[in-house]
């Protein structure tokens, strides 16, 4: 039981002793050595060191009660060289629920402009680009859905990759380019933490049957090229997106030895977003193309689709934004798709909605934040709703917390298959 | 006739009076003009390095560190701003963007490093507090003159003191607000808000002037919440006017690489 707990040791002693901190004088200290840092070498020192600690709601016999128990110390360093710029961006995190003590880079890049209108930056680091809240179409950059589901902080949602990403600027016009070498993919519910349905089994598995995948691991012919053609005419933007790559959790499966694949996807999609009503306005719209199923025989790889998004977003009262959002997903060549599912998995719909909402209110002199995320589905007639909150109690010094909550009618929908996964979970963060 | 000359003489004598005074006196439009223009558009171009201490009633201080590049693409119109923050750690780098408009609702746009995530602000309501602090959104870009009435209510040797009164009063939470302009630089050194029931809640003023490229410029501000009990100092360090500033810096490339003239 207190092996269980020894991985958080390490960073919840840098938290205590940050905790020790808050005295003048020390504090005191810790800037001046973030101070001596910058002037002897001029790198700039930031982070924050936090504990966060949550438990399940729902019962469920193949996952541990703790949802997330964690210590996090991130640190991120800096140096700016006049010709380019170097950025380290690194957690250490002992796992309590793992039981282990992991390291994960965040950001290890180099960015330099050759040319005036271009800018390149190259390495490890997050990108996000597509106008949805919470809801991506044309961001193929990887996700780390697992961390959102467990109340990890936001920033975790998305994932790290190593990637060049160069830039070209004419007039009104950008175009973003980004290779991956190696494709990564999103990290996704595979039974170890969070339990999921898993068809084969035709019921929620977790812990006992924790999903194994074959993934891509050929350097340069399994790499990724994403590219974003955008345009701002006032306050309206456009943007045009392809991508070549992977469907970024495994939508396949190998029939003869059963393991979990990545087939092939491209993705061609436009986006729009602009000042609407006296709110933003957005559209966004992507065809998922399944190419190696490319007429939808294949029962083993998930079939093409096609995807809309329509949003508006506006502030309903003083320091209170509401969002809302339609999604759509439609099954390219349904019909053959329906003939050729296999008789013991379920057939999805052709067509899949949902809608989201948004609630955000500041409180406080904007110190607490109150928020509400609901994802709910009127077609699979399931959801996930996030309600949450984080109060700043200074400017180093913050506590949040919140729930997670799943629901559905079924097992087998997409929110549906994590419904044991409710939790709440509180989080406190000292930032430096 | 003798009547006649004293009418004319007194009509005379009372012109003589008023008009030198009618002559110095400008136009109220043209005051509020010239002070819209003295404080928020002060050269084509200009940056500063922002420090906001807050003190809320309980004595409890936030900081705020940040700067602030502006350009103008009209003087008296449209604006550009880019704002970087730089302290609390946990907002460092990110970015607030504004193209503030005469004619309609400003763009805002808000960068967020953590996710590398550009996202668009919706910009209705601008009396909302600026960053937690005692300064409003319209504090930092400016009100637009259209949006008061205006009535030059006194003169005195060094301001004209100017009363505003809101043409949509459902909008804003005072019912009138005055100013008093400096006569020589035509910044306003300090602007009191009375609340709905008349009552004075809300003064923001100079408490420092400096003059920079013979362009006179506050270095230190305060606004105090009466009501609330808090109060916000603004200090201006590193100001300079004219550096040439690109319009292609308030676009979404700085957002995600933010440019040499805020790193430094």
């Amino acid at each position: 039981m207190t092996a269980k707990f020894l991985p958080v040791i390490l960073p919840g002693a840098v938290l205590l002793l940050t905790c020790l901190q808050p005295l003048p004088a020390q504090t005191g200290q810790a800037a001046s050595v973030i101070d001596h840092l910058y002037d002897s070498y001029g790198l700039e020192l930031a982070g924050f060191s936090e504990t966060r600690w949550g438990a399940r709601l729902v019962q469920d016999a193949d996952e541990m009660d703790m949802s997330i128990g964690e210590g996090r110390l991130q640190l991120e360093l800096n140096r700016d060289f006049e010709q380019f710029m170097v950025t380290f961006k690194g957690d250490l995190i002992g796992d309590a629920v793992l039981e282990e003590i992991a390291g994960t880079v965040r950001d290890f890049s180099v960015f330099f402009t050759p040319a005036d209108n271009i800018d390149v930056k190259l390495g490890r680091m997050v990108s996000t680009w597509g106008t949805g809240d919470l809801v991506f179409i044309n961001d193929m950059f990887p996700k780390d859905w697992q961390s959102f589901f467990i109340g990890r902080n936001d920033e975790y949602l998305k994932q790290a990759s190593n990637i060049i990403k160069t830039s070209l600027f004419a007039g009104e016009y950008a175009l973003d380019l980004v290779y991956t070498p190696l494709f990564q993919g999103s990290e996704y519910v595979r039974g170890e933490r969070l339990s999921y349905y898993n068809p084969v089994a035709g019921k929620i598995v977790g812990r006992n049957r924790i999903l194994d995948d074959d993934k891509p691991e050929h350097w340069f012919s399994d790499a990724e090229i994403a590219a974003r053609f955008s345009r701002r005419f006032g306050g309206v933007e456009v943007a045009l997106y392809g991508y070549l790559g992977f469907w970024q959790e495994p939508e396949g499966m190998n029939p003869t030895t059963g393991a979990a694949t990545y087939p092939r996807l491209n993705v061609w999609g436009g986006s729009f977003r602009s000042p609407l009503l006296g709110g933003i306005g957005n559209l966004e719209v992507g065809y998922y193309d399944s190419i190696q199923d490319a007429d939808g025989s294949d029962p083993f790889i998930r079939p093409s689709e096609l995807r809309i998004l329509a949003g508006f977003e506006k502030e309903l009262a003083h320091e209170l934004t509401g969002g809302f959002q339609y999604y759509l997903e439609k099954i390219d060549k349904y019909d053959t798709y329906e003939q050729v599912v296999p008789a013991t998995m379920h057939v999805r719909d052709e067509y899949r909605q949902m809608l989201t909402l948004r609630l955000n209110k500041l409180l406080l002199d904007q110190n607490l934040i109150m928020s509400l995320f609901v994802y709910y589905s009127p077609t699979d007639n399931d959801g996930y709703a996030r309600p949450g909150f984080s109060y700043k109690l200074n400017d180093d010094w913050r506590l949040d917390g919140g729930c997670n909550l799943f629901w559905g009618e079924h097992e087998y929908t997409f929110w549906g298959r994590f419904q044991n996964n409710t939790n709440m979970y509180v989080g406190i963060r000292y930032s430096f | 006739m003798k009547q006649i000359h004293t009418v004319l003489c007194s009509l005379l004598i009372m012109l003589l009076l008023s008009s030198p005074a009618l002559a110095e006196t400008p136009d109220v439009e043209d005051i509020v003009n010239k002070a819209n223009l003295a404080s928020y558009y002060t050269g084509d171009d200009g940056r500063a390095d922002v420090s906001m201490t807050i003190t809320d009633k309980q004595n409890r201080i936030r900081k705020r560190e940040f700067v602030i590049l502006r350009k103008d693409r009209e003087n008296g119109g449209e604006q550009l701003f880019f704002v970087y923050f730089k302290k609390p750690s946990d907002v460092r780098k990110m970015v607030f963007m504004v193209h503030k408009h005469v004619d309609r609702d400003d763009d805002r746009w808000l960068y967020l490093p953590a996710l590398d995530l550009v996202k668009r602000i919706a910009a209705s309501d601008k009396r909302t507090s600026f960053v937690g602090s005692n300064y409003l959104y319209e504090d930092v870009s400016g009100r637009r003159i259209d949006a008061d009435s205006h009535e030059l209510v006194e003169e005195t040797d060094a301001f004209y003191v100017v009363k505003n009164i809101p043409k949509n009063p459902d909008t804003v939470e005072f019912s009138s607000y005055t100013v008093w302009i400096d006569k020589k630089t035509f910044l306003p050194m300090k602007t009191v808000y009375l609340d709905k029931n008349g009552r004075k809640y809300r003064i923001v003023e100079a408490l420092e002037v400096q003059i920079f490229d013979g362009m006179p410029t506050v270095t230190i501000s305060k606004a105090t919440d009466l009501a609330a009990g808090s109060s916000t100092l603004a200090e201006f360090k590193a100001i300079r006017y004219d550096i040439g500033l690109e319009d292609n810096i308030f676009t979404e490339r700085y957002l995600r690489r933010p440019p040499r003239e805020v790193r430094k």
